[in-house]
């Protein structure tokens, strides 16, 4: 044992900086959500809607009149519309720190004008953080995901991000649990222990949905099995789309939450567009 | 189906055609024939069939004497692979009344299967020893059957009243019962295990898996053959390229394609970087269980340097996005990758070293959760499980597919069949996965990434049979083209780790509560996978 803690201060910090003070956030070259241009798009005239079609988890819409509309709320980021439009309407970027709070926010474009936060749910987070200092506690319910949000949240975890340093920690009994993390669309068998583990935890108390199926279901969502995400089964204070959300996207989230980080998104589009 | 040897049995001769494969096998595990899965697919007709497809016994042949120049290339001691494209077989019954005789009892590993056929078909399998519901849970409504008259995404989701598991009476006035799950401490998936036991010792053990069934199969039905590879990626995020590798190798057998050489060995390189961070997090995962901090610290910090390494070769740290049916959708710039696993290549050779020298590690893992060759080889254990319990088996070699057999590398096997097997096998295998990637960078050509053209006869009924050594075993993709072959009609997936957790519990009952989250974390398992 001593050879490993010897073994482990030899290697130095191994923790990123980032997101306090400058540093890199370990996404480089990772893709995000791909952006839409609707100004580049002629589907009204032209009729064109390859981007419907090839979108395996019908986050694009065309309305009757011919707009193209994008859901974030169901993207996966496959990138297959970046690969069929004729316009490059759609083009990938490495938008992922897309978390929200209003889910209205992630329409592109958007349908109607963003509405301001609730008043009431600003005053008692605000009232929450005081009594906290800057610490959250965490219970995560993993209903029906494909594991691939688990393993980003679990990277949060190791010593490149160390989510620790932060104040934010996941704790195994909801009791002690300030933020209910949601991942997966909620299957059939896993809307119950969710509910319970909601009701279990003591007020005040928040919800983050976490990847695409737990923000809309997306290709793994409805049928016999499946719910289409949190949508009607639970209050959610931070919508968070990513097939998987990235681990700094998931901390940006985090902070998001606990207004330690800005919204990037609004109306659709990523703040870097 | 392309790839496979059919039969046409009627339901009569299934109980004669079991037999016969157990003479096949002999009376000792063989190396590589094993029945693989079972599964229900509906008719044009209406009706129902039901194929069994098994992989045929073959004795690996002796590595040729290596020739000028190729003695270099690969580990000392590593064999070119040496698969001989023995087909598989299938045999396809029409049941009678929705009816078949169970094969449980003859080959143990369907009991599985079959009771997934009962739950979402609706067929019977006369003599099952064990018909308890599986995929859905006791209290759920059985009938109709969810998938026997296919699936319909624009159907609710099932609100029912859930019953307690069916489990063995466990009687006594000292045992205690530990429901525990399905939602259980720390980031994991859920899963309910239930535990009957007296003191420290596990009298009997009971996972009740299947909370996160997402009918997946189901979702690829009419869907196009690109989209398909999209949701094969998002059955087990962490086994992404696996599984859209087996599905885009079983579209092209039945189209006929043959992916264009250098996303050949892209793909290669692509399933070797899946296995490295996916045993590194095992590594991890396993410290933690035995309380090695700094051991767990390391393995952890390697996976997400590997995991980087994914983000910047290919804008996924799943390695998402990239293959499918033809070949690759975009080419790969793999001109750096080489010296990016250089910097990772010591810090992983020494983290190794000090696993296989902490005698506080080791002493958790040694004789912990023993899986004895013959139970591993008769309920269906795969991937590295088997392999540590004696079983040499390995797709890459005994079946290649992609460009495996240009490489050349050994496939570890252990005998103990404990948890410290188990590890050992997942250390040489992460050694074996950077040797892979590095002679495969040495080899692979500029060319064309993604090929439509039909090099070999398409399937007359456009059915394909895809396979891959996933990181946790072998994965199996059956795919069944729609009439113009442009839609997915059924596709069923063999999952390793549907196999492996049906092996587990062998190894849980009398053993200790102590060791369970030891064993457990030895099996590296998934249930995303399983659960489908």
């Amino acid at each position: 044992m001593p050879v490993w803690t010897w073994f482990g201060l030899q290697k130095g910090r191994a923790t990123t900086p980032w997101p306090e003070r400058p540093g890199p956030d370990g996404q480089e070259g990772v893709l995000g959500l791909p952006r839409f241009d609707a100004t580049c798009c002629s589907s009204e005239q032209s009729g064109c809607s390859d981007c419907v079609a090839a979108c395996p988890a019908s986050a694009i819409t065309r309305s009757e009149a011919g707009a193209i509309q994008l859901d974030y709320a169901r993207c996966v980021g496959c990138q297959l519309c970046t690969e069929v439009c004729p316009e490059g309407a759609f083009s990938v970027s490495h938008d992922w720190a897309f978390g929200v709070r209003d889910k209205a926010d992630l329409l592109n474009p958007a349908q109607a004008a963003p509405t301001n936060p609730d008043a009431a749910k600003e005053a008692e987070l605000a009232q929450a953080m005081k009594g906290f200092g800057k610490s959250l506690h965490i219970r995560h319910v993993d209903a029906g995901s494909c594991n691939g949000c688990e393993s980003e949240l679990q990277a949060l975890l190791n010593p490149f991000y160390n989510l620790h340093r932060l104040g934010v920690f996941f704790t195994p009994s909801p009791r002690f649990a300030d933020l209910l993390l949601v991942t997966g669309p909620v299957t059939a068998a896993m809307r119950e222990p969710l509910l319970r583990t909601y009701e279990a935890m003591p007020q005040p108390r928040w919800v983050m949905a976490a990847g695409t199926c737990a923000t809309g279901g997306s290709t793994n969502g409805g049928g016999y099995a499946c719910h289409e995400g949190l949508d009607g089964i639970l209050p959610v204070d931070v919508w968070l789309p990513g097939c998987p959300p990235n681990p700094a996207a998931l901390l940006e989230a985090l902070l998001l939450l606990l207004r330690r980080s800005p919204q990037r998104v609004h109306g659709g589009v990523h703040e870097s567009a | 189906m392309r790839h496979c040897d059919t039969t046409r049995l009627s339901p009569a001769e299934l109980l004669t055609a079991a037999d016969s494969l157990l003479t096949e096998l002999g009376d000792t595990p063989s190396a590589h024939g094993r029945m693989q899965m079972a599964y229900a697919c509906s008719c044009d007709d209406g009706g129902m069939e039901v194929i069994y497809v098994s992989s045929a016994p073959t004795a690996p042949r002796a590595a040729p004497a290596p020739q000028g120049g190729e003695q270099t290339l690969g580990r000392p001691g590593g064999l070119l692979s040496q698969g001989t494209k023995q087909p598989y077989k299938v045999w396809r019954v029409r049941p009678e009344d929705r009816t078949l005789p169970s094969l449980a009892n003859k080959l143990p590993l369907l009991g599985w299967y079959e009771r997934e056929m009962m739950d979402l078909y609706g067929l019977r399998f006369e003599g099952h020893p064990e018909p308890n519901p599986l995929v859905l849970h006791e209290g759920e409504p059985r009938d109709p059957a969810p998938l026997a008259s296919g699936f319909d995404p624009a159907a609710p989701a099932r609100d029912y009243a859930p019953l307690p598991p069916i489990v063995p009476q466990v009687q006594g006035p000292d045992i205690q019962r530990l429901p525990f799950g399905p939602v259980r401490a720390d980031i994991v998936e859920s899963a309910q295990f239930l535990f009957f036991y007296i003191g420290e010792g596990i009298l009997h053990y009971h996972p009740r898996l299947f909370y996160k069934h997402r009918a997946m199969e189901g979702r690829f039905q009419g869907a196009t053959l690109a989209t398909g590879a999209v949701l094969a990626e998002r059955v087990s995020g962490i086994d992404s390229v696996a599984h859209a590798l087996a599905f885009a190798q079983a579209v092209e057998g039945a189209m006929g394609w043959r992916a264009p050489p250098r996303a050949r060995y892209l793909r290669v390189v692509l399933a070797e970087l899946e296995r490295l961070y996916n045993h590194l997090h095992y590594l991890g995962h396993l410290s933690k269980t035995t309380t090695l901090k700094v051991g767990e610290a390391e393995g952890h910090l390697l996976e997400e340097r590997v995991k980087q390494i994914n983000g910047r070769l290919t804008g996924s740290r799943f390695l998402r996005g990239l293959i499918t049916p033809g070949g690759l959708r975009r080419d790969l710039d793999i001109t750096g990758l080489d010296k990016a696993l250089d910097s990772v290549n010591d810090e992983i050779d020494r983290y190794l070293q000090r696993l296989e020298n902490t005698r506080s590690h080791l002493d958790r893992l040694m004789t912990t959760g023993r899986l004895e060759r013959q139970v591993a080889f008769d309920q269906g254990a795969c991937g590295p499980i088997e392999r540590a319990s004696n079983l040499d088996r390995d797709l890459r070699r005994d079946h290649p597919y992609a460009n495996y057999e240009k490489v050349r590398f050994s496939v570890p096997v252990q005998q103990g069949g404990d948890a410290h097997a188990r590890s050992m096998v997942r250390m040489e295998e992460i050694r074996e996965s950077l040797a892979i990637i590095r002679q495969t960078i040495g080899r692979t050509k500029p060319g064309e990434v993604l090929r439509f053209d039909v090099m070999e006869d398409a399937d007359p009924q456009g059915e394909g049979l895809g396979w891959v050594e996933a990181t946790r075993g072998g994965l199996l993709y059956a795919v069944h083209l729609s009439e113009d072959r442009t839609r997915l009609q059924r596709v069923k997936i063999k999952e390793p780790s549907f196999s492996n957790w049906r092996v587990f519990p062998f190894t849980v009952e009398d053993s200790n509560m102590m060791d369970y989250a030891i064993n457990e974390a030895s099996f590296g398992l998934s249930i995303a996978g399983a659960d489908r």
